[in-house]
């Protein structure tokens, strides 16, 4: 745990401290439990009127959170059985994205995902989680095998984007993701995607072409980042909170736009602070989903799955 | 063919003496050069009659340079003479997020309307390329810098659902800096929307060639650009998934010269080929043919060249 605090969970992070030193100084049972469980239920009460109302720039903090819980995580958590399965089987093996096999209820299924690191030698391991297009070659060769095996793919979303250096140029990022997206509205296995933090730009969408799309509570998902936004846009990166905001990335933002399917609850305070009860929020709402899919047929879905994406967009005609 | 004045002479004169100034200055001295008369190569800085420059589809006639292309003058050279038909005209964006930078969306998709035209970044219709037909789209760079928004998003996706429906081969002619930010997630969304609609056209057997243009990059490139059957691009044209800014920012070294390019991507195996813009239309013919497996046409039955 990297322990970093952000500012608006400063004051619940106080109380709670004060909690624990009170806990310790009065020993179990003692006449001050009455304060204790005051303050707990304060602590509580407080959290919830702050967590209500994050403004978009709050909510992109907290899915970049140094402490939340990453795609590794989820697979712990959820999945059973998981075994990595590592390569693009033409250049190498990129560690930005993980993917393999595991079990979810049992049932087998793929699953892979964009993985972040916990520190810099992580994070220079897997580079920040920005793939280059061995991860997406290696993402693609995984959606082939979950087709032909007939297993449900799922996908978990969570990067600042698809890494920009000379080399995934050279080796044709945009060629990778194109092909990625192509590939996966064709699949005829049933496929869930959830932006679990970071959902930036192609690089995320790249493996998210799915049945459904869920997203975490506290995750976003956008075109580029606010920071990118900014610069482009107001000349000036420092207008990054404006751009937040105008960008409309946040989960409850993409149901109303008709992008998420779903919103997957949080533990109180984020995810990071309660990976149990995100992970089990995250369990039940895909057991629910690949039970939908799983009842419709091959051409149903694909044919669902087509319109679900013609559909997104904002088009007016001309009377 | 317009002929200069004796005015418009001794300024050339004048001109071809200062070349190496010129050069050094190219921006202050650009309005100088009398507009609609004269062309200077943004390149080599020759000096050609706009008149036939034009004629010339605005590649320099000394140093081979591809100047940017209006996009009424590239469909004219692109296809057979009076075969466009252009559809979807009448769809228009809206401001879906109420977008606001330092202008408003709506505002900036009105002043584009008004100096470009109604088509938004993108003109979708038929047309026949060597006679045969075609389902073809056009990025409009001068419009927003063809940038994709849910309208192109939606008139690409149809260039790909009328070539299935037709069964007719998918031409689209892209210069894009990619997604559009004011439209958000939505942009982001008609990646996946043309790319499920090509995966269709490419299930069908249906050809489809994708001709990349100055510039080419972001989410057009990472989508049904780097999805062509054959991938084609101009000579220097810029293609690429990051813009060389982001890269040159993310590496915090200067980038190989060439970077990105055409031919960079030619020699890294992105590309099939890079046709000069005065062999396009002739070589896409060939190719839609040979995909096809439609018969050589008769050379004297070729239509004119389009006269610019
Ligand atoms: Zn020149």
């Amino acid at each position: 745990m990297s322990g970093k605090v952000l500012e608006f969970e400063r004051p619940i992070v106080e109380l709670e401290t004060k909690i624990r030193e009170l806990k310790d100084l009065s020993g179990a049972g003692s006449e001050m439990a009455d304060e204790i469980a005051r303050l707990e239920q304060k602590a509580a009460e407080l959290q919830r009127e702050r967590f209500a109302a994050l403004t978009p720039w709050e909510q992109l903090q907290l899915a970049k959170h140094p402490d939340r819980p990453y795609t590794l995580d989820y697979i712990g958590e959820v999945l059973t059985d998981f075994v990595e399965l590592k390569g693009d089987r033409a250049f190498g093996d990129d560690p930005a994205i993980v993917g393999g096999i595991a079990r979810l209820d049992g049932r087998s299924v793929v699953v892979l995902g964009q993985q972040k690191g916990r520190n810099t030698k992580e994070n220079l391991h897997r580079n920040f989680g920005m793939a280059r297009p061995e991860g997406y070659r290696k993402a693609q060769r995984l959606m082939k095998m979950a087709d032909q095996f007939g297993l449900p793919l799922l996908c978990l979303i969570d990067t600042a984007g698809a890494y920009p250096g000379i080399g995934a140029e050279e080796r044709g990022q945009a060629e990778a993701i194109a092909t990625c997206l192509e590939l996966m509205a064709g699949l005829r296995v049933p496929s869930i995607s959830v932006v679990i933090g970071e959902g930036g730009s192609g690089g995320a969408l790249a493996i998210g072409v799915t049945d459904r799309i869920l997203m975490l509570e506290h995750a976003v998902y956008s075109v580029i980042s606010p920071r990118g936004c900014a610069s482009i846009l107001w000349k000036d990166a420092e207008a990054e909170r404006t751009a937040a905001e105008q960008l409309k990335m946040t989960a409850h933002d993409l149901v109303g736009l008709g992008i998420c399917d779903e919103v997957v609850p949080e533990a109180l305070g984020g995810a990071h602070r309660g990976l149990p009860a995100t992970a089990a929020a995250l369990h039940d709402a895909l057991r629910r989903h690949y039970g939908e899919l799983a009842a419709l047929s091959v051409q149903d879905r694909l044919e669902r799955r087509y319109a679900k994406f013609r559909r997104m967009g904002h088009v007016e005609m001309q009377a | 063919m317009i002929r200069p004045g004796k005015g418009a002479e001794i300024r050339m004169a004048w001109w071809r003496r200062k070349k190496q100034a010129l050069e050094q200055t190219s921006e202050s001295n650009k309005v100088s050069v009398p507009r609609g008369l004269w062309t200077k190569c943004d390149a080599c800085g020759e000096i050609t009659y706009t008149a036939e420059f034009v004629q010339n589809l605005r590649v320099c006639p000394v140093c081979g340079h591809h100047h940017v292309m209006p996009t009424k003058e590239r469909i004219a050279a692109m296809l057979d003479r009076d075969s466009w038909q252009p559809l979807d005209l009448e769809l228009r964006s809206g401001d879906p997020l109420g977008f606001r930078d330092q202008a408003a969306y709506s505002d900036r998709v009105a002043k584009a309307d008004r100096s470009v035209g109604p088509t938004d970044a993108f003109t979708a219709g038929f047309g026949t390329i060597d006679g045969l037909d075609v389902s073809a789209g056009f990025f409009v760079f001068e419009y927003m810098g063809g940038s994709m928004g849910s309208v192109v998003g939606e008139k690409v996706t149809r260039v790909f659902e009328r070539a299935l429906e037709r069964k007719i081969p998918a031409v689209i002619f892209s210069a894009s800096g990619g997604a559009r930010m004011q439209e958000g997630i939505l942009s982001l969304m008609q990646m996946a929307k043309t790319s499920a609609a090509r995966g269709r056209l490419r299930a069908a057997g249906i050809p489809y060639v994708s001709v990349c243009l100055h510039p080419t990059t972001g989410g057009v490139a990472a989508s049904f650009a780097m999805l062509g059957d054959v991938i084609l691009a101009e000579p220097r044209a810029l293609v690429g998934f990051a813009g060389p800014r982001v890269v040159q920012q993310t590496i915090g070294q200067e980038l190989p010269p060439g970077f990105q390019r055409a031919e960079f991507l030619l020699e890294h195996g992105m590309l099939d080929r890079i046709v000069g813009r005065l062999e396009l239309r002739e070589q896409l013919g060939l190719m839609l043919r040979l995909l096809a497996g439609a018969p050589a046409k008769a050379a004297a039955a070729l239509p004119p060249a389009p006269a610019g």
